[in-house]
């Protein structure tokens, strides 16, 4: 049975611990409203993209001569996946849950005998994944320093991945991110994006593409436009990924609040019982005395 | 009848600019700039380095893109781009910035044709602008 002071001691540490995770949850939410923010002011832009690309590549002429982004390289040895986490921590399921995905992704594709290469963006997928893959992370990077996810970094991101495909280093590409749904639940995503998959809807193909006037023609504003999609869908992950991970994070820290009053409460009631108890004690022995007199 | 149509400029982060009352709008496409008036066929183009001019009744607009696409398409026009900004509050000191980056950037010895055209562009629009 603890004593009165330790019972004391642990309840002023939990009382602090849940301060801090009610700051950081509040904190989260600030950041959440501004991140689901700027996600939806960037999806017109990465919507049009595609639909221009769809327009596109439904019209292309001739598919042997059309570019790699779009048909593939031919083969699939080689696949790319890049992993887009958070760079902090105390966000509940955020990071593992892109992880778990792309994991039993890498199995698959070990199982088939091809070559797996890693891209880690953000700390902690990195060091969730190089104790497992340390051989095939061929690249980290963070952006840690940059306050605001900005189209920048994804061009940096982006740029990476299409110097690595132009010189041949994988065929397929993947990335990973989680797509903020609403605050309490994010969906770990997997995208194809070397080769440019299309979605198979049904309401896709809308046949209106041959109304359109191409200048130069297709093919050329295709190959200027691929390299640039690859960019923007990461950037659109980035987007989605930091809207998740404030949401999880609001929502971790709001049980973690939420369990620290409960432990506060089981342990101020021990604490008042034992104190009893010790006063019971000492009145018993007091009056016992007395009467022994 | 109006001789007016509808215009979006949209950067990765947000729309930059819209408007719903333009008369005519002038993009550096690639080819060579381009205008365009209301009931325009239908085309998808992208952009060289250049400024683009937007026109409507009484009020003139001017950005400065790096790169872009063009969508015209039952009179709705959509610029894709990933750098723009307008002239009104483009500093001169990220102009020059941009212009002796471009400089720069063209001394690089394995540029393909197109990529040289393209920086030469820049460099010509963004000169353009800072003497003016």
């Amino acid at each position: 049975m603890p004593s009165l002071d330790d019972l004391k001691k642990r309840i002023t540490s939990v009382k602090s611990t849940q301060k801090i995770t009610k700051a950081m949850k509040m904190v989260a939410t600030a950041k959440l409203r501004k991140a689901q923010e700027n996600a939806e002011k960037g999806r017109p832009y990465s919507e049009r993209m595609n639909n221009i690309i769809l327009n596109l590549s439904g019209g292309v002429s001739d598919k042997e001569n059309s570019s790699k982004l779009l048909v593939g390289t031919g083969k699939d040895d080689t696949h790319l996946c890049v992993v887009l986490t958070a760079d902090r921590g105390l966000c509940g399921g955020f990071n593992t849950n892109i992880i778990k995905k792309a994991k039993s992704h890498f199995e698959d594709i070990k199982k088939q005998g091809k070559n797996l290469k890693i891209i880690t963006v953000g700390m902690k997928g990195y060091d969730q994944l190089k104790r497992n893959y340390s051989n095939q992370i061929i690249e980290k990077i963070t952006f840690k320093e940059s306050k605001n996810i900005n189209y920048f970094d994804a061009d940096k991101v982006g740029k990476i991945v299409l110097e690595k495909f132009e010189k041949e280093e994988f065929d397929v590409c993947h990335i990973f991110y989680n797509q903020f749904k609403n605050v309490m639940t994010q969906i770990p995503q997997k995208q194809q994006i070397i080769p440019l998959q299309k979605e198979e809807n049904a309401d896709t193909p809308e046949k209106d593409n041959l109304n359109y006037e191409f200048e130069p023609d297709e093919d050329e504003i295709l190959n200027n436009l691929l390299p640039k999609n690859i960019s923007t869908q990461i950037f659109k992950a980035m987007l989605e990924n930091s809207a998740s991970e404030q949401g999880s994070r609001m929502t971790a820290m709001d049980n973690a609040t939420r369990n620290a009053g409960e432990l506060v409460d089981k342990l101020s009631i021990e604490y008042n019982r034992s104190r009893q108890a010790a006063i019971t004690k000492e009145l018993i022995e007091i009056i016992s005395g007395a009467e022994s007199l | 009848m109006s001789e007016e149509f509808k215009v979006e400029i949209v950067n990765p982060e947000k729309s930059f600019f819209s408007s719903e009352n333009v008369t005519e709008v002038i993009v550096p496409a690639f080819e060579g700039e381009m205008g365009i008036l209301k009931d325009h066929i239908s085309i998808i183009s992208f952009l060289k380095p250049g400024i683009i001019k937007i026109f409507s009744k009484n009020v003139e607009e001017k950005f400065y893109v790096d790169d872009g696409i063009v969508e015209f398409k039952d009179n709705n026009l959509s610029v894709l781009t990933s750098s723009i900004f307008n002239l009104k509050d483009f500093d001169k000191s990220v102009i020059d910035k941009n212009l002796s980056d471009a400089e720069k950037s063209l001394e690089n010895p394995d540029l393909d044709d197109q990529k040289k055209f393209l920086i030469e562009q820049k460099i010509e629009s963004l000169r353009s602008i800072s003497t003016s």
